[in-house]
């Protein structure tokens, strides 16, 4: 959608017309469905994310200011109501302040088995799917927003700043350290397919 | 190739350095003098080397996995709580 088309879209949603919130629905609703099932790991709460998205969207129409897309705002508005889900479900680990940062133990690498090197079938199979998405629920969930908005979803750094309310820089680091997390979480996962293992 | 734990043989200063860049060397968007220096060390460093590779081969696979798809009923009833039935755009999947 172009900035003029979400310029025109704005203008009929908060004119109160219906079939404009109909559109934003069905323009958006699979990629906020998408976000809240990764976020939330389990369909159940996604859809009430999904939901809560919408209806807090709706009460918020009339202050949107096109300071970013409406894709991203309803990114924004998902992120925050799965956060505060997760933040009721498991108080303790979750904070929307900057993770505590680790040195040494917490980033550097300690697998080095190099599975690029196996077959596209063995990368590709169900069974790793399931696993790269394992590997994504156990993330810490400051790092898993930033990895699903940014490396999932494909949002930019900007976008995916926007969408937390996060510096650059902090989107930046998070993301860096979700995809080491995840590099040896897969580099473990694989190296079972290089020490005998047959697919 | 190895898959032995191998931290301690893996964490000089400048293996620490490139690292840090990991991201940037990913996406495509670090310095390019640090881009040469970084291929340059990893020609003599085979941790880094397979660090590097399996570092962007994981953003790779997460780019291609498969998205999950909204179910119907799901998106019948989001329709419904939101009272936009009616109003909903005619099925075009």
């Amino acid at each position: 959608m172009t900035q003029a088309d979400d310029a025109a879209l704005v203008a009929r949603l908060q004119a109160g017309d219906q079939t404009a919130y109909a559109q934003l629905v069905e323009d958006n609703a699979s990629r906020i469905y998408r976000l809240a099932l990764r976020m939330m790991g389990n369909e159940e709460d996604a859809e009430d994310v999904l939901q809560e998205t919408f209806l807090s969207a709706f009460k918020a129409i009339d202050k949107f200011q096109s300071r970013s897309s409406l894709s991203t705002w309803l990114y924004r508005i998902a992120s925050n109501a799965a956060l505060m889900r997760l933040r009721k479900k498991e108080p303790v680990q979750v904070s929307v302040d900057e993770p505590i940062e680790r040195d040494d133990g917490d980033t550097l690498p300690r697998q080095f088995f190099d599975f690029c090197c196996l077959p596209e079938e063995t990368l590709l199979r169900d069974e790793a799917h399931e696993e790269m998405k394992r590997a994504v629920d156990e993330l810490p969930v400051t790092l898993r927003s930033v990895f699903i908005l940014r490396d999932i979803e494909g949002l930019s750094t900007e976008e995916t700043a926007n969408a937390l309310d996060l510096s650059i820089s902090a989107v930046k680091s998070r993301l860096m350290r979700a995809r080491l997390k995840l590099r040896e979480e897969l580099s473990t996962y694989f190296a079972r397919y290089g020490n005998g293992a047959q697919n | 190739m190895t898959s032995e734990p191998a931290a301690d043989n893996h964490a000089t200063h400048d293996c620490r350095r490139y690292i840090d860049n990991l991201s940037d060397y990913a996406d495509g968007t670090l310095d390019d003098d640090l881009c040469r220096e970084l291929e340059t060390h990893m020609e003599h460093c085979e941790n880094c080397r397979v660090v590097v590779n399996t570092f962007t081969k994981t953003v790779t696979l997460y780019h291609q996995l498969p998205a999950p798809e909204i179910p119907n009923t799901v998106r019948e009833r989001l329709y419904k709580v939101l009272d936009l039935r009616e109003f909903r755009p005619e099925d075009d999947e």
